[in-house]
């Protein structure tokens, strides 16, 4: 025979103001099974816990209903209780009379009327719930972090120094990411390079961290605690361990193509270093651009050249795997390409550049060695107009959203163009400053007001070529006039995008994405560092344009978060998830296309071999998609059974 | 030459009027391609200047009545050669087809049972000819290449703008440049080309349209265009009859004859085109001029 208890919280005058607590305690006391009917000041206070825990043992209750507020809100903390008292958790339920009830009713016979209907319902749900018992995952101690700008650096540092093995797969034949290609940085002017190139030799050097350069990452199973990655290794015809990075080959390449790292601004050979500071410092042959196919060898110079004998052709792409138990998404950011705005000269025209290929102008060890001269005569500007929101806050173009920094490095660019040439002009056309970041305010106030830039609020509308000339068209909307400008230079603070391959790793990694495309968080205020999928973290501005500073503060973030993961042997998991049974389900598989979790697989029954519907418990989070779903009611959210859902259904109409 | 291609006309007012020769030279043209062009037997104004007033329908009725009388006639297709008429009628037709449309209320006050279904297929002759005709037929017709010549093409906004309706990319178009590449002339590509003529500001502020003629003029002159091809009776009124008061702020500007692309089609084709009326003599003389193979012009060798 059930024994029920019934607790009701007047919440303060919260509850008690509308609902008749004393009438509704009478009432209750009459239901069915009740042994115990009480009420209280706040159940959730100390005394009101001890109270309902000395209860259950006093009057042998084994199952309780807490009418009070939402489960959202103190679930845990009565959860917490019963266990004390040394009852099964969820055989204690809350029928929420605040929320739902008393905060909503004004008048008080109808909110004491409704409140009893919702208790009533509580009770009948719960004469069905069963005893559930949370259940245990083991932990690899391993991260995979993918991505290797300053976010995926700054993780994998943070989590091998804590003493754990970090595999840290880049694209690119060398870790830096965007971060590496800077000239100076906001608001301090520090050198980007010096900063990070320290960063990356840590990385390196690290004996926990397995640096997996020019890979990706091509297939992920398993779940939190324990993934399993396959990363394709693309071969880079260089052999890692012989290359000692001397250079000898590049002189006789005879291939010379425009080199990414300068953003198209230089050249450079088909055997190449990105960049003099490259991590790992070898050389890879860009197979694209070689002369040299699979099938013909064409061209041996780089071989010849080669002392340590570490060119290899034949190489192929290889396939490794690794057992992580999390993992750190921090695939960055690209710049929209200015072929998208074809009012702009749609990357027509030699001289409209983006900012990133000005910072390429402005880096010492840059295709123009730090002097800014304009790519199609290579002479030094004397009338540069930069365009921020260039594709930013343009649904028009696709883009809604602000991309954060630009208004920051279009200041620093303005700065140290007027340094470098004091009697230039600049235009700056903007449509908000938005400097919300420690010093940045008063940076732009100083770029304003002491170095005679020309700060014009309105957008462009046109950019054309007139002889060796951009004609510029705006918008002055303080003077409400039309400008219009003859630039030897223009510089598109193009939007920030999510990196091109992101889409792809995210159906790989079976995570969310937003509309934009950038990787959705988990809770936009509350988990901002974790995905949708458990054991997956995000830093960086593979989840939201953001600046160095930001970004190495998620990206710490994240790793902190894989490493409390990582601190525990087990996870514990809650057991309120979905069950099929086996006899009933006839295979047809909806519920594998409804699950958006990933967590319903189609495999042979250990009965009759026949395939039926399969629950992963690590991944199910117990949403009821597939309850809801099924055609044949095979599937049961335990916790929520259908009995328990129609019993509530009854006692409430 | 296909077969059966039969596209419904809606000429528009201008083209029975002071475009008379755009009228002519596109329905020669049509002809010898092979497209027959049916002119609707009732029509009335578009409706003019597309209301940028989302919620005022009325001045869209204009348009509506045109398009109940095609489908009434049975076309499900119908072209136009006046852009601003294609202008007005596409967007009013689309009013029809989208969502959050003015379909019901237009069709109540019209007190129209079924109503008007939006199925009328809306075409500018320059959307017809890239749909329906390949540049090779074009090319297979022609006569007296316009070799040397260099047009530039000038749109306007109105085939371009608003997106939705845009025949082609509206900040780069370029869907006559096959067509006059077909008839062997230099495409002569300059920044002004999809900019506003001034419009009907013609009436009111005459000196504000000829500084917008000026600068649409020497920019095309300047990359180095003989003539300026338009599809638009408005562009080509501004930018013609205007040229006289561009000059008394600018005499050094060279005169720069605007002409119909349709007109240049049907002199490459050796069409005979020229109607009595309506023409603007020192255009067409200019660009007469210009079109005569000299002795020594390459299209003459080209003809032999």
């Amino acid at each position: 025979m059930t024994r029920l208890g019934v607790f009701i919280c007047h919440c303060g005058k919260n509850i008690a103001r509308t609902v008749n607590i004393e009438a509704l305690r009478e009432k209750a006391a009459t239901l069915p099974h009740v042994v115990l009917a009480k009420d209280y000041l706040y159940l959730c206070s100390k005394p009101g816990q001890t109270m309902i825990a000395d209860d259950i043992r006093e009057h042998r209750l084994d199952k309780v209903l807490i009418a009070a507020c939402s489960p959202r809100l103190h679930g845990k903390t009565f959860a917490q209780t019963a266990q004390r008292a040394g009852l099964n958790p969820y055989l204690l339920d809350m029928a929420n009379i605040r929320e739902h009830c008393s905060w909503v009713h004004i008048d008080g016979a109808e909110g004491t009327e409704k409140a009893f209907s919702i208790i009533k319902g509580g009770l009948g749900r719960l004469l069905y719930a069963e005893p559930l018992e949370p259940f245990q995952s083991p932990v690899t101690k391993r991260v995979l972090v993918i991505g290797g700008g300053v976010a995926g650096i700054q993780a994998t540092l943070d989590i091998a120094n804590s003493g754990y093995e970090v595999y840290l797969v880049e694209k690119s034949p060398s870790l830096g990411g965007h971060m590496a290609q800077l000239g100076e940085t906001f608001p301090t002017l520090d050198c980007s390079s010096c900063i990070l190139t320290p960063k990356m030799v840590e990385v390196s050097q690290n004996e926990h961290v397995h640096l997996l350069s020019y890979s990706e990452v091509t297939r992920i199973e398993g779940n939190i605690g324990q993934f399993q990655v396959t990363v394709r290794l693309r071969p880079r015809y260089v052999d890692e361990t012989l290359c000692t990075g001397c250079g000898d080959c590049v002189p006789t390449c005879p291939v010379v193509v425009s080199n990414e790292f300068d953003q198209g601004l230089g050249a450079r050979k088909a055997v190449y270093l990105p960049f003099p500071q490259a991590v790992p410092a070898v050389y890879t042959i860009d197979w694209d651009a070689c002369l040299n196919t699979d099938k013909l060898i064409i061209c041996e110079n780089c071989y010849k050249d080669c002392e340590a004998k570490a060119i290899n052709f034949l190489m192929e792409p290889q396939e490794k795997m690794v057992e992580v138990g999390a993992v750190v998404l921090a695939t960055g950011y690209e710049l929209m390409p200015v072929a998208r705005i074809g009012e702009y000269g749609g990357d027509e025209y030699e001289d409209v550049i983006d900012g990133l290929q000005f910072e390429r102008m402005l880096s010492a060890s840059g295709p123009t060695g730090g002097v800014v001269r304009r790519p199609s005569d290579g002479r030094i500007p004397q009338n540069v107009v930069f365009v921020q929101c260039a594709g930013s806050r343009d649904p028009e173009h696709g883009i809604p959203y602000c991309s954060k920094v630009c208004c920051m490095y279009t200041a620093k660019h303005a700065l140290l163009y007027k340094h470098a040439v004091p009697d230039g002009q600049v235009y700056v056309f903007y449509i908000d400053i938005r400097a919300a970041g420690k010093g940045h305010e008063e940076f732009v106030q100083k770029v304003m007001s002491e170095e005679r830039i020309l700060y014009l609020r309105g957008k462009v509308s046109k950019i054309f070529k007139s002889g060796a000339k951009l004609v510029v068209w705006g918008a002055d909307t303080l003077s409400g006039r039309q400008v219009e400008i003859e630039a030897d230079l223009v510089v598109l603070a193009m939007a920030v995008i999510p990196s091109s391959g992101s889409q792809k790793l995210a159906r790989t990694l079976h995570i969310a994405s937003d509309l934009s495309g950038f990787f959705s968080e988990a809770h936009p205020k509350l988990r901002p560092l974790e995905s949708n999928t458990d054991g997956i973290f995000l830093a960086g501005a593979a989840q939201f344009a953001k600046d160095i500073t930001d970004t190495v503060s998620q990206a710490t973030g994240a790793a902190g978060k894989a490493l409390s993961l990582l601190a525990n042997d087990f996870i514990k998991l809650e057991p309120t998830i979905s069950e099929v049974e086996e006899g009933i389900c006839r295979g047809c598989g909806l519920c594998v296309s409804i699950c958006p979790f990933g967590a319903v697989k189609m495999l042979p029954s250990t009965r009759t071999g026949a395939m039926v519907a399969g629950i992963n418990p690590i991944l199910c989070k117990g949403c009821g998609l597939c309850t809801a779903g099924c055609l044949s009611g095979a599937v049961t959210l335990k916790g929520s059974s259908f009995k328990q859902i129609f019993a509530q259904l009854e006692e409430m109409v | 030459m296909p077969e059966g291609l039969r596209v419904g006309y809606f000429p528009g007012c201008t083209l029975k009027t002071d475009a008379r020769d755009f009228e002519s030279s596109a329905l020669a043209v049509a002809r010898v391609l092979g497209i027959e062009v049916a002119e609707l037997s009732r029509w009335n104004c578009c409706g003019t200047v597309y209301s940028l007033d989302a919620v005022n329908l009325m001045p869209r009725l204009a348009s509506v009545h045109n398009l109940i009388r095609a489908e009434e006639e049975g076309f499900s297709e119908i072209m136009t050669l006046c852009s601003m008429c294609y202008n007005t009628l596409k967007q009013t037709n689309n009013l029809f087809t989208s969502k959050n449309n003015g379909r019901a209320a237009i069709n109540d006050f019209l007190c129209l049972k079924p109503g008007y279904s939006g199925r009328v297929k809306i075409y500018h002759f320059l959307e017809f000819l890239r749909e329906k005709i390949r540049p090779e037929q074009v090319k297979s017709l022609v006569v007296s290449p316009l070799a040397g010549v260099a047009v530039a093409p000038y749109y306007g906004c109105l085939l371009l703008r608003p997106k939705e309706i845009a025949i082609d990319d509206p900040e780069k178009p370029e869907i006559l440049t096959p067509i006059l590449s077909a008839l062997g002339a230099k495409v002569i590509d300059f920044p002004f080309n999809n900019e506003c003529c001034g419009a009907y500001q013609t009436a009111v502020h005459q000196e504000a349209v000829a500084r917008r003629a000026y600068r649409i003029i020497s920019s095309a002159q300047s990359e180095g265009a003989d003539m300026i091809a338009v599809s638009c009776p408005l562009c080509h009124y501004n930018l013609s009859a205007l040229q006289g008061l561009v000059r008394s702020t600018h005499p050094g500007l060279k005169a720069m004859p605007i002409v119909y692309f349709t007109e240049l089609m049907a002199r490459a084709m050796g069409l005979d085109y020229r109607t009595e009326i309506g023409v603007i003599p020192q255009d067409v003389a200019a660009a007469e001029a210009r079109l005569r193979p000299s002795p020594n012009d390459p299209g003459r060798e080209a003809l032999k």
